[in-house]
């Protein structure tokens, strides 16, 4: 089933006595899910995700605004009547039910015609109980069931009645880390099956990226980006989501462009242009939004002062971590602080007077790991003349080290001011922000001699 | 390592003493006294003799018609108003839990009976019910307005009295009752509600399903305290029909107890012992079974 969400709003009354504007939970948010898709709602808390799922669902009635599953309008309609299947982020098992009472229990309320025989409904709950793989648990409480099963037993009492979209409140938030990961791949896997549109609210960006058709990202009840996972990682509109997405977190550094050049410090790191008028739009179809692209356009009009080049101002520079190349002659010059291998590949930890990250962390392939350890261990023997930190990371476990005496860098990096690590940039792995509204200025790099 | 255990728990034991030495000389000394004087025929407590060990005092007041009068209003006092008040209460508290202005108001005025003084109650009780030789009282102008003959509710017929005393009870252990299944089902996951909602469950299947099994154990807990409050019940009694209770056929079991004390018939210790002991080991028989019936239908 196809849901569309029309500019829907929803605001809460202040319950601020000085503050009396009311709260904005969900502003104007226009979406069409595709049918039997897997979506992600993404942000941080407080960003109006929840509050969109309970309009979806209906339990919240939205300010204004419609809401459309397939061709019917639900707005009026109240959640019994949706055929939407929900599971709560405490998930709100019937304690004193057993699990095949919490299965069977909304198939209890059918009425009419709908009205199933005890036989049936039983054979419907084991269905369901089998489709989550917790068919052996029917007779036990929720009480005496583990987070993860629980967490299963209240997929299947959704999925019981055959919902037309199901809906799932942070359904792994209160998982740990491992069964996090095990769930995420089941949810994906019984959506699969199921082929039911689903909905899923969560403020952990991994998981949204890595089981979601189409990730929503908001904040502060607006919805800044839509579009495939790869796509809003690859592409952010605004710094908001390139910070929020990816980990380790993107980097950001105070920049700025000039003469058709970006600058991070001293550094001309790119020699950067205007995209040419197709990509844009290439782009912005890309992302499915069209008000977007309209807005940037406006916008790039304005950073476009003749032909096309960028205009001068200061930036926002953001790189992710795989955006850097470690290049002897590289134009970012940084200092080296620090390396972890971590066996796929090895992140470099260092520090640039630009960034507004406390630590720059870039992700290099294992090809360069020789080069970059030599580097790191001249770079310890220079600042500190003592090899017991050589002996450590020749043991494979060098990160202890940064954790054992942080003081020590900081006077390492006083001390030894030419232990300098050069990066190379990768420029689709760069994108520049305005600096006042934080919206993406897009460029394209020159390259010389091909 | 042991002898610190034990230094822990000779400061634990500490720590219990004023409680232990309390309830010890004020609730298991008297107990017990109690306990011994039921046996002992005829004590008498000035000079603190008796004349002989026995069962005859249990014998006398099983053989008493107004100890057996007693026990009977006792039980149906206890069968009448335990569950009805418990159902009203209930019924009261959903309502007010559902309703969002003046919440407050209500809940004042429902919990305002509680904070009032019982004799004082009983009086205002006597006036609306009572029918002297000047007016008939205001239950019974009611009565008539309905076309119904008038009765005398304090001196009449026993059904009459028996309902007063009853709706008096129930009026009083109210409060308390929609107080607690008030808190009880504001303590109710409204998640559960939600989740109810979505799957189009009908608001009574929701009260019989979830609600009521979620605040079954405070609704066990009234129903138990009900009991032996009711079977302790005497004031009410005193309030509406005076001290004398075995002239109005209204007394109870603790208030057999009293007049075998210190009533007008008074000065009976080793009766008074006696029905005390049957009391307790009705109340105790009642809560035992309590106890056993609700392990099938409390849910923690």
């Amino acid at each position: 089933m196809e849901v569309i969400l029309q500019n829907l709003t929803k605001k809460f009354p202040s319950r601020d006595r000085k503050n009396r504007r009311d709260v904005i939970a969900v502003n104007d948010f226009t979406f069409q899910i595709p049918d039997g898709r897997l979506i992600g709602l993404l942000g941080p808390s407080g960003c109006g995700k929840s509050t969109t799922l309970n309009l979806i669902s209906g339990l919240v009635k939205p300010t204004s605004g419609r809401i459309f599953f397939g061709k019917d309008d639900v707005t009026d309609l109240p959640p019994e009547h949706r055929g939407i299947g929900l599971v709560f982020q405490n998930y709100a098992l019937y304690p004193h039910l057993t699990v095949r009472q919490n299965i069977t229990f909304p198939l209890e309320n059918l009425k009419g015609k709908d009205k199933l025989s005890r036989a049936e409904m039983l054979e419907k709950a084991l269905g369901a109980a089998k489709l989550v793989q917790i068919e052996e648990l029917m007779d036990r409480k929720p009480g005496e069931l583990s987070g993860g099963q629980q967490q299963r037993v209240a997929i299947a009492r959704a999925l019981v009645k055959r919902p037309k979209v199901l809906l799932l409140d942070e359904p792994l938030s209160n998982l740990d880390a491992r069964l996090r990961l095990q769930t995420r791949e089941e949810i994906k896997r019984i959506q699969r099956e199921t082929g039911i549109t689903t909905i899923f609210v969560t403020h952990d960006q991994e998981e949204a990226m890595s089981i979601s058709d189409m990730i929503v990202v908001m904040k502060d009840g607006v919805v800044q980006q839509i579009g495939k996972p790869q796509e809003v990682y690859d592409n952010p509109v605004n710094l908001f989501v390139a910070r929020f997405l990816g980990t380790p977190p993107v980097n950001v550094f105070e920049g700025c462009v000039r003469d058709g050049r970006l600058y991070i410090g001293q550094d001309a790191v790119l020699e950067i242009t205007r995209p040419s008028e197709i990509n844009v739009n290439i782009e912005a179809e890309a992302n499915g939004d069209a008000q977007a692209a309209a807005e940037r356009k406006s916008g790039k009009n304005m950073n476009v002062s003749a032909g096309r080049k960028i205009a001068d101002g200061n930036v926002y520079a953001a790189i992710r971590p795989e955006g850097f190349r470690l290049q002897e002659d590289g134009p970012l010059h940084c200092e080296l602080d620090g390396v972890e291998v971590m066996g796929r590949d090895i992140s470099v930890v260092s520090r640039n007077r630009a960034s507004l990250n406390l630590t720059i962390r870039s992700i290099i392939g294992t090809e360069n790991m020789d080069r970059i350890l030599s580097m790191e261990r001249s770079a310890v023997k220079n600042s500190t003349g003592e090899d017991a930190d050589m002996k450590q990371w020749a043991s494979g476990n060098y990160a202890d080290t940064r954790q054992q005496s942080p003081g020590m860098y900081a006077e390492r990096g006083k001390r030894d001011r030419d232990n300098i690590v050069r990066f190379g940039l990768i420029p689709r792995k760069v994108f520049l922000f305005d600096r006042e509204s934080e919206q993406r200025i897009y460029f394209e790099a020159v390259r010389h001699g091909g | 390592m042991k002898k610190k255990w034990n230094s822990g728990s000779l400061k634990a034991w500490l720590y219990l003493l004023p409680a232990i030495l309390f309830l010890g000389v004020f609730m298991v000394y008297p107990l017990i006294d109690v306990f011994v004087y039921s046996f002992e025929e005829g004590y008498n407590s000035a000079s603190q003799t008796y004349y002989g060990v026995g069962t005859y005092n249990y014998s006398y007041v099983l053989h008493d018609p107004y100890f057996l009068q007693a026990v009977k209003n006792t039980f149906l006092l206890v069968i009448i108003t335990v569950p009805l008040s418990t159902g009203i209460a209930l019924l009261i508290s959903v309502g007010l839990h559902s309703v969002t202005p003046l919440r407050n108001l209500f809940q004042t005025v429902y919990f305002l009976p509680y904070v009032t003084n019982t004799l004082a109650v009983g009086l205002v009780f006597m006036i609306l019910f009572k029918k002297t030789a000047y007016s008939d009282g205001f239950i019974n102008l009611l009565i008539s307005w309905f076309g119904g003959s008038s009765v005398d509710f304090i001196d009449g017929p026993y059904w009459a009295k028996m309902f007063v005393l009853c709706f008096y009870t129930i009026w009083v252990v109210m409060p308390f009752k929609i107080l607690i299944l008030t808190g009880a089902l504001s303590s109710v996951n409204q998640e559960y509600y939600n989740a109810a909602r979505v799957d189009g469950t009908s608001k009574f299947r929701i009260f019989r399903r979830i609600t009521l099994p979620m605040i079954s154990p405070m609704i066990f807990y009234l129903v138990i305290t009900g009991f032996i409050g009711a079977f302790k019940a005497y004031s009410d009694a005193v309030a509406l029909f005076g001290t004398d209770l075995n002239a109005a056929g209204m007394n109870t079991i603790v208030g057999y107890v009293y007049d075998m004390l210190y009533g007008d018939s008074g000065g009976y210790p080793s009766y008074a012992s006696a029905a005390a002991i049957i009391l307790f080991a009705i109340v105790l028989t009642i809560t035992c079974i309590n106890l056993l019936a609700s392990n099938k239908k409390v849910h923690y």
